[in-house]
């Protein structure tokens, strides 16, 4: 009989298929939470896969902050297009209406355009299933987190609510009002995602890519000037440097690193090569080391 | 104190990138389960395992050194267990609630560990975290030797179907490596391991507070021959090719139809492999089909395997939708609506026997009702205890009905086909994981049963070969009269027969029907049922039927063996039949009190192409008989 040896990462795409159709088959309205980074392509791909020759049976939700950088939505709006999907963009109007910004609001700036964006907009199309691409290896918190994550009517977590998961089989019976988070990528890891967009061939966002750009310094965060809304401080110039970015997020939040990787061979070795974790360049997450897990339980992500 | 990483690939992607992306590309996976308590060093040995093949990065090691010193338990050196312990209760508790899923890589394969705790709900979290795992390191810590605990750890991985076990005897530095201590601790949990059915293990003796015989040998252990942890997790066979050897089974999952001339049949292949053109069968329906293509985003494929995702099409427009299984033509999957289970409950609520919950197998959920269990298991000594329900954290066995038939295989041939959940109708909580042993009604299976003494058997017993002489023709024609008088001769000739007669057969089995088209199909169906186990039985069959449709005669046709049928024309005209008139229906039926009464007023279609014709304006029933005994018997 053939044999045949399945890669890691054939197992883990297998693995994710299965799980994108175990929601579309027994959810009621799912939608797939789009934020334009390397893990939404990485999802974004699967999720091709999983349904073709048909298009993804759900729209793209990207909750927008409206300070993401430019080159993000202009993936965003291509991806979208090329999947055959519809894309949903929602902004907090109240935060619009407030002129939340990360420079004079700090965690609020999080809270009001993510945390409670997210929920606004769940809310308003009455999602019951969205799919995130959170994994298990980003950080502590999360390597317990299910597959599915399931929230109370009120959009919160709770870890003594969470049910077994066994083999592949995934209980996705819910409440009225109550919704599931779905992570179809929870055991890849930072590596297997990279290796993966660089098999498949996955566009990504260029800002992954060193280029010169223009940048300041703050809180030790080189910051990317993306437009003009870029609060200086006096005597601040922007300097340009060729960096590019580990993940990404609110330019003025996101950090970037010095960087001659242009390619996706040299990304994926200056990762390997490096010593500090993924997500310090977020600056959300510098208070400390369980922040994630009280996020989660507000209803970040 | 051994710190330095054996797995040392820094210099190959500094140099190479593109060749150290490509062998990474090749890796395989092995997905494993650490089992021990708190105390035993579990924590520590995978945080060993992270750190020393370098998934630590410089600031979680910066936070690492800061929280040993602070809340550490290693008097101020690094405490690898606080990578590990994750949400801020647990660490506040100093303990772990939950199944953790931690990663690593090393130049050979990627690693999912599956780290469960040791304490109260250590079975729910241990079934949860070795469902998913190939292989099993069980830690015993080397001052305390093999406990209730390593005892429940064990009966737990082999319950759970786990064929790869390690004993990591740990600790070995505060015993100051002592061979005579590991071997005995080895001897004596070899003797538990085998009469609980583990029949193969691998002990190793380690470290991994100090690291000793985790990524290499230690010097500490020179008398240890044996493999270090790391480079065996690297070289164990995974047993995810093994399944490609079973029978095709594709557990439908969802009906891809973007457009009428699309219909593709998507899921994870659970067992053995397809390719374009191969004989499939849809259960529970039994519909056969053709698979057409393997259709992917890269274009069509030539060959799918177990594990794989993929959407697959039919040749043929057959139903099929979510719940049913397509597999291989020739080796069908069991079906029964009644099996015998293992059950671990993992809900605060107990079990309520007879009541109904929802049981997910495969990509089907259906109404389940579980009967008092046969009894529980004490999972520390194994011993059985009698017991009405199961609670928490219990393990016992129990039958379950339900509503509807469902393909399955028993859990020890396959898990995706054997292993289910329970799920409470109203809180919707996942109550219990369940495994199959086997189907309680088998006489409900698509496939019979073998039995030992087979039809051929029967009939060498009684030196004949099986038939069915099927004599068909109007009422009238001399059907029951011929039928009769080759019993006797064949009686005769010591040939064991049996006479099924249209009148008669009436009178018993068939009395509920009357002789609509619906009824008179009914009829012939079930005297051609009779007729066939009769034929097995070794019998020489003589029916005398009206039996006046095609479709009917072609219908019992098909359930005998090839060249057993015999179609016998009785030939008797109408007006020669109605003339003889021997039960006066004829006159009946023409005065209307008699209905449907075939060649008056309900058609009879004569045999086209009929093995014998008997035209009875040619020959007496003695002649007839002659005839058709000379067929049978040349």
């Amino acid at each position: 009989m053939t044999q045949k040896t399945l890669t890691h990462l054939q197992r883990l795409e297998a693995e994710s298929i299965h799980i994108l159709r175990e929601v579309v088959a027994e959810a009621e309205n799912p939608v797939m939470l789009y934020s334009v980074g390397k893990d939404s392509a990485v999802m974004l791909h699967l999720a091709k896969k999983a349904f073709y020759p048909a298009p993804p049976p759900f729209p793209l939700l990207h909750v927008d902050t409206t300070w993401k950088f430019r080159d993000m939505y202009a993936l965003r709006d291509k991806a979208a297009k090329d999947a055959g999907m519809e894309l949903l963009v929602y902004q907090n109007p109240e935060a619009a209406e407030r002129g939340i910004n990360p420079f004079d609001h700090g965690g609020l700036h999080t809270d009001m355009w993510k945390t409670e964006g997210l929920k606004q907009a769940l809310d308003k199309y009455g999602f019951d299933v969205a799919f995130g691409g959170a994994r298990r290896d980003e950080e502590k918190s999360r390597a317990k987190e299910r597959v599915f994550s399931f929230r109370s009517a009120n959009h919160r977590w709770d870890p003594k609510n969470q049910r077994p998961e066994l083999w592949r089989l995934y209980n996705a019976r819910k409440a009225k009002g109550e919704s599931v988070r779905v992570f179809p990528i929870s055991n890849w890891t930072e590596l297997d995602i990279w290796q993966y967009i660089h098999l498949e061939g996955i566009e990504i966002v260029p800002l992954y890519f060193s280029a010169p750009r223009p940048t300041v310094e703050r809180d030790g965060l080189t910051i990317m000037v993306d437009d003009d809304r870029f609060p200086l401080r006096d005597g601040e110039t922007p300097v340009t440097k060729s960096v590019r970015f580990r993940t990404l997020g609110c330019y003025p939040l996101t950090g970037a690193v010095e960087s001659t990787a242009t390619t996706l061979p040299e990304v994926i070795q200056e990762m390997l090569l490096t010593t500090t974790s993924e997500r310090q360049g977020r600056a959300i997450d510098h208070d400390q080391a369980a922040s994630m897990e009280k996020k989660k339980q507000e209803g970040y992500f | 104190m051994t710190t330095e990483p054996i797995y040392k690939t820094d210099a190959l992607i500094a140099e190479n990138i593109d060749a150290y992306l490509e062998a990474h590309q090749h890796k395989t996976m092995l997905r494993f389960i650490t089992c021990g308590s708190v105390d035993d060093g579990k924590s520590t040995l995978i945080g060993r395992l992270l750190y020393d093949s370098k998934m630590i990065f410089e600031d979680q090691l910066a936070t690492l050194e800061a929280d040993s010193k602070r809340v550490g338990t290693q008097g101020g050196e690094i405490d690898f267990a606080l990578l590990v312990d994750g949400l801020a209760a647990e660490r506040e508790q100093g303990i772990t609630i939950d199944v953790a899923y931690r990663f690593f890589a090393t130049e050979k394969r990627k690693f999912i560990v599956a780290d469960t705790p040791g304490h109260e709900q250590y079975t729910r979290n241990m079934v949860t975290g070795a469902s998913t795992a190939d292989l099993a390191v069980i830690l015993i810590d080397a001052r305390k030797g093999v406990l209730t605990q390593t005892r429940r750890h064990s009966y737990l991985v082999n319950l759970i179907g786990i064929r790869h076990v390690v004993l990591a005897v740990n600790k070995m530095d505060l015993i100051g490596y002592d061979k005579a201590t590991f071997d005995n601790i080895v001897a004596e949990y070899g003797e538990f391991a085998r009469s609980i059915g583990i029949e193969e293990f691998t002990a190793i003796p380690i470290s991994g507070f100090k690291g000793d015989n985790i990524t290499g040998p230690s010097e500490f252990t020179p008398w240890y021959t044996g493999p270090a942890l790391l480079p065996f997790l690297e070289s164990v066979e995974v047993d995810v090719t093994a399944d490609q050897e079973q029978p095709f089974r594709l557990p439908v999952q969802w009906v891809n139809r973007p457009n009428l001339d699309f219909r593709g049949f998507a899921g994870m292949i659970a067992s053995g492999s397809v390719r374009p053109g191969d004989q499939v069968r849809v259960l529970p329906s039994g519909k056969t089909s053709t698979v057409s293509r393997i259709v992917s985003l890269e274009g069509d494929r030539d060959l799918a395997v177990a594990g794989e995702s993929v959407t697959i099409t039919l040749a043929d427009e057959i139903d099929c939708s979510r719940g049913q299984v397509i597999v291989a033509a020739q080796a069908p999957l069991e079906v029964a609506d009644q099996f015998e289970s293992t059950l671990v409950w993992m809900d605060e609520t107990e079990m309520v026997p007879g009541r109904a919950y929802w049981l997910k197998i495969g990509t089907q959920t259906v109404s389940a009702t579980i009967h008092q269990p046969k009894y529980e298991v004490n999972i520390n000594t194994q011993e059985h205890l009698a017991t009405k329900t199961l609670d928490l954290n219990a393990i016992g066995v129990a039958n379950i009905t339900t509503d509807r038939e469902i393909p399955f295989s028993a859990y020890a041939d396959n898990r995706d086909l054997g292993g289910f959940i329970l799920i409470d109708k109203i809180t919707n909580h996942t109550v219990a994981a369940g495994m199959i042993h086997f189907a309680l009604r088998r006489a409900q299976n698509i496939h019979w049963q073998a039995t030992d003494i087979g039809r051929d058997h029967h009939a060498s017993m009684k030196h004949q070969k099986p038939a069915v002489l099927w004599l068909t023709g109007l009422s009238g024609s001399g059907k029951s009269t011929i039928a009769n008088i080759v019993e006797k001769k064949l009686a005769r000739m010591n040939r064991h027969t049996f006479l099924l007669d249209g009148d008669n057969v009436r009178h018993g089995l068939n009395k509920d029907l009357g002789f609509t088209e619906a009824d008179r199909i009914e009829n012939i169906r079930r005297v051609g049922e009779v007729a066939k186990l009769m034929t097995d039985a070794g019998l020489i069959v003589i029916t005398a039927f009206i039996s006046p449709f095609r479709s009917e005669r072609d219908m019992v046709r098909g359930m005998m063996q090839p060249g057993e049928f015999v179609e016998v024309f009785v030939d008797t005209p109408l007006e020669v039949a109605e003339a003889r008139d021997v039960k006066g229906l004829y006159a009946k039926a023409r005065s209307g009190q008699l209905k449907n009464f075939t060649g008056i007023d309900s058609p009879y279609e004569a045999p086209e192409n009929a093995e014998m014709r008997i035209d009875t304006t040619q020959m007496t029933p003695e002649e007839a008989a002659d005839l058709i005994i000379a067929r049978l018997i040349p």
